[in-house]
């Protein structure tokens, strides 16, 4: 019995070969030259997982790192046969010209914003109050239909664009308006699966409590309820707002005229053209870092309410 | 659960506040559901003829034509590849990603936020920054920069490779596309395989090593099995995401969906629907769009048939 304890306190590591032999001998020097080699071997696996996480860290920073120092690099320095690791001359005229250019990037983040904006309002509205309806009121068929609307979310998104096109294009005539990049996606049934989950964890005292006082129920949604579920509303927000930035083949279908297209759309078909019919890339990969930046920093100020989503979700944006 | 025992007053105001959610879902959600099907059904569908009087015939025409045209078959097959090679590749990378995350305490945070960027960049912006990493400036017959990979490549005593640039291989852009999207999927995998992880029961792990478990052994006998419900997730949410892959393919190619003046070598399914959208043949694009559902839930049911007896709960 005090055998196998002492085997267990001077096994703290992984590493145990050698241990058998000789147990029954083990004296307190031996156990301490034994743990020190453990320590050894510990730190030497730390470090050797540190090394790993690195070298993958590297790697995912490197298109960015790329992506930065040559926005600001001359064209002729891109080209050259070696590149440079860091700008010799930074060129900054590249990133005014993104705006003032072909490119009209200042209209792209406008319109971008625009739709943004409007169908997260929206939308918050409309997932609020069916989310509502489902977690707090009775109504008959509630749960057949609560049931198909999460059927719909196994059916693949190309499904829906097909007739989705024709009814915005050729019956609504809605081709190059706002209206055809905010309605057809402001229901979210995930959204209003989400929203339910966290209304339903809400005591329902609190609903009775409201009652007897006489509070209406638009006023305890407002007062109660959206207060305590708002981290899912700030995921919502923030997934919506990022999914309008990098939609592409919607827009890009339906609007695609310079009032109405959005950045992601505007930034792939941008021509970019420099000196000799040669590709400009300091002056696209300019025009990626200012697509690219707005991104980063929400995720920098969000990283929690943005990880929760994704983690549950398993969709981008 | 909350069961507010009402009286059925109150049907009317449910299906009030969820009249405009319903509205939507039914033109926009509901109905192409419905109407997907129809039109490919109907042969050479157009919906502009449509609105205009004209009628269609019923019959297969739609998925024979499709199925036919040589774009389609390299497409699917580009599909396949890249759903093949992605999805174990950035599974397992992931997964010993998040095993050695999980292994660590300083620093950890840092890590955790560099793995996650991929995640929060916009596919098609950041499909250019790979092409110009892949892409050789050449002037007339003069080549100018062979590019930065290249030149990676070329101090380590290799040849330069035409990855992306008119008149390069097949093979070479697919390497490009798959490298690409293991870059870009990595940050979802590992953000849910590391919250397993940290809910896995330490004990098992204090029991292992009291037993004097290998790593490599404790690594399959208990965290592989303890996190197979998350590797499941990831491998199903992965293919799904494999087959409907297109916006790393324009991202980085551009709507060629190849190297330029190539003849679309790297299409892919979601693309076919696209493009059959763009030359305005809706009846093309929704049997293409039906196939491609076909596939996918054929897929996800073997996923989960065989994650039913592997995985454990």
């Amino acid at each position: 019995m005090t055998e196998d304890r002492n085997h267990i306190n001077a096994v703290p590591g992984e590493e145990t070969q050698g241990q058998a032999e000789d147990k029954k001998g083990m004296k307190a020097k031996d156990i301490k030259a034994i743990s020190k080699r453990q320590t050894a071997g510990k730190i030497f696996v730390q470090i050797g997982i540190y090394a790993f996480l690195t070298v993958i860290a590297l790697l995912i920073l490197f298109p960015f790192y790329f992506m930065l120092i040559s926005s600001v690099k001359t064209t002729a320095e891109y080209n050259e046969m070696v590149p440079t690791l860091w700008p010799r001359e930074f060129r900054w005229s590249t990133y005014a010209a993104a705006f003032t250019g072909d490119l009209h990037l200042g209209q792209l983040f406008l319109n971008t914003v625009i739709v943004g904006v409007v169908s997260t309002l929206l939308s918050l509205v409309v997932t609020v109050l069916s989310a509502y309806a489902f977690a707090r009121l009775e109504f008959r068929g509630k749960n057949v239909l609560f049931a198909a609307l999460l059927a719909t979310m196994m059916i693949p998104g190309e499904l829906f664009t097909v007739t989705n096109y024709i009814t915005v294009v050729n019956w609504l005539d809605w081709r190059n308006t706002f209206a055809a990049l905010i309605v057809p996606f402001l229901v979210s049934v995930f959204y209003i699966y989400l929203l339910r989950q966290n209304f339903m964890q809400i005591p329902n005292e609190l609903y009775l409590a409201a009652k007897v006082d006489g509070t209406s129920d638009i006023k305890y949604l407002w007062k109660v309820m959206i207060p305590l579920s708002a981290p899912t509303l700030i995921s919502i927000t923030i997934l919506k707002m990022m999914g309008a930035w990098n939609s592409y083949i919607w827009p890009k279908l339906v609007a695609n005229d310079l009032a109405h297209r959005l950045v992601t759309v505007g930034l792939r078909s941008g021509a970019f053209q420099g000196a000799n019919g040669l590709t400009d890339i300091p002056a696209q990969m300019a025009a990626v870092v200012l697509v690219t930046i707005p991104l980063l920093l929400v995720f920098l100020f969000f990283r929690k309410y943005i990880m929760r989503g994704v983690s549950r979700s398993g969709i981008k944006g | 659960m909350s069961k507010t025992k009402e009286k059925p007053k109150n049907n009317w105001r449910a299906w009030l506040y969820l009249a405009p959610a319903l509205i939507i879902l039914l033109v926009f959600t509901v109905w192409p559901i419905i109407n997907t099907v129809r039109i490919a059904f109907l042969n050479s569908y157009n919906g502009l003829a449509e609105r205009g009087g004209a009628t269609f015939e019923f019959g297969f025409y739609n998925f024979e034509y499709v199925v036919s045209i040589s774009g389609f078959s390299r497409s699917l097959g580009n599909t396949l590849l890249i759903t093949v090679i992605t999805v174990p590749v950035s599974t397992m990378l992931a997964l010993l990603i998040a095993v050695a995350l999980n292994s660590i305490k300083p620093f950890r945070k840092i890590f955790q936020t560099i793995f996650f960027l991929p995640y929060v960049t916009n596919a098609i912006a950041i499909g250019m920054v790979f092409f110009a990493m892949f892409h050789t400036v050449t002037l007339g017959s003069q080549t100018l920069s062979t590019g930065i990979i290249n030149s990676i490549i070329q101090a380590f005593g290799g040849k330069p490779v035409n990855w992306i640039d008119a008149g390069s291989s097949w093979g070479h852009n697919m390497a490009v596309v798959c490298i690409y999207i293991i870059w870009n999927a990595l940050p979802f995998k590992i953000l849910v395989l590391l919250g397993g992880l940290q809910s896995v029961n330490k004990q098992y792990y204090d029991a292992a090593k009291v037993d004097g478990a290998s790593r490599f052994r404790i690594f399959w006998r208990i965290t592989v099995p303890m996190l197979s419900p998350m590797i499941a997730y990831v491998v199903i949410t992965g293919f799904i995401g494999g087959f409907k892959e297109y916006n790393s393919v324009v991202g980085i190619l551009g709507e060629t969906m190849g190297p330029a003046g190539g003849d679309r070598q790297l299409n892919t399914m979601a693309g076919c629907i696209y493009d059959s959208l763009n030359d305005g043949f809706q009846g093309y694009a929704a049997a293409a769009a039906l196939i491609l559902f076909a596939i996918i839930f054929a897929v996800t049911m073997i996923n989960l048939y065989v994650s039913k007896k592997k995985v454990h709960y």
